[in-house]
């Protein structure tokens, strides 16, 4: 009988989290920060699924999984135009060089 | 410490290693495989928790698309041959403490919730229960999640395209 229960698996979510939130709040480049954002919905997602296996045995939170990864698909698409566009106006995509809706 | 306890651990220890090169790292290329061993580490995950669909689609969706759309990313934005390709940081040691903060509130949550657990069930193929679940219980979100797909592909073509004239 393995020893690994429902706290190993949210431990390791609450690890990762933290490590997308770090990298979102600190880092100067969007892209970097959009690959903290994808980290941080991963973290979501293993509790889901570890939600779904040791709480939940319908697969409910499997489906929820699905349903997160597809609108995360969708938000790194919008979000990788948008920089591109920022690129093209501000030739950078320093985050602290974009400070103004101006045209 | 059996067969599977040793895998979790080994694929805990991949995703968090990975996720540490890709906050530590200041070439945004390495940041990038560091992020894809992260996807890799969380699908291992997944397969031990029994989701072998998920893993699946997490491979084919995060592996195959979204880290190869950011990689693009990167490609389009930055010339490699200067330094522009590094990325720096603001405030990491203020970040450092807020996000240890935050850390240290979910992991006293994790471990002083009497959670309500049930022992798991054997390993069984899911594709075919989620299947049924997309197609009955959770129809309508199936359908607005393929309708916000599409809005978002067309509109990220939109605005990503170089404006003329």
């Amino acid at each position: 009988m393995s020893s690994i229960g429902l706290t190993h698996y949210l431990a390791l979510s609450a690890v990762l989290f933290s490590l997308g939130l770090l990298c979102v709040i600190t880092k100067k480049n969007a892209v970097t920060v959009l690959m903290g954002i994808e980290l941080i919905l991963n973290a979501a997602n293993i509790n889901f699924i570890a939600f779904a296996r040791f709480v939940d045995t319908d697969l409910d939170g499997q489906v929820f999984a699905v349903f997160v990864i597809v609108t995360a698909a969708a938000a790194a698409a919008v979000a990788l135009a948008i920089v591109l566009n920022l690129y093209e106006r501000l030739k950078s995509i320093n985050l602290d060089e974009a400070d103004s809706l101006a045209r | 410490m059996n067969l599977f306890d040793l895998f979790f651990y080994a694929l805990a220890a991949l995703t968090v290693v990975s996720a540490l090169v890709l906050v530590f790292s200041r070439n945004v290329i390495y940041s990038a495989v560091g992020l894809l061993f992260a996807f890799f580490g969380v699908a291992g995950i997944y397969v031990l928790l029994a989701a072998d669909f998920v893993a699946v689609v997490q491979i084919l969706v995060y592996v195959g698309g979204i880290l190869i759309l950011l990689v693009f990313g990167v490609m389009l934005t930055q010339r490699i041959t200067n330094i522009e390709m590094r990325t720096g940081t603001l405030q990491l040691l203020p970040a450092l403490v807020v996000v240890a903060g935050v850390l240290a509130v979910l992991l006293r949550m994790v471990y002083k919730t009497p959670w309500a657990s049930y022992a798991p069930a054997e390993f069984n193929p899911t594709s075919a229960k989620l299947g049924t679940h997309f197609m009955t219980d959770y129809l309508i979100p199936f359908e607005i999640v393929s309708v916000l797909l599409l809005a978002a592909l067309i509109g990220a073509a939109f605005i990503a395209r170089k404006e003329r004239g």
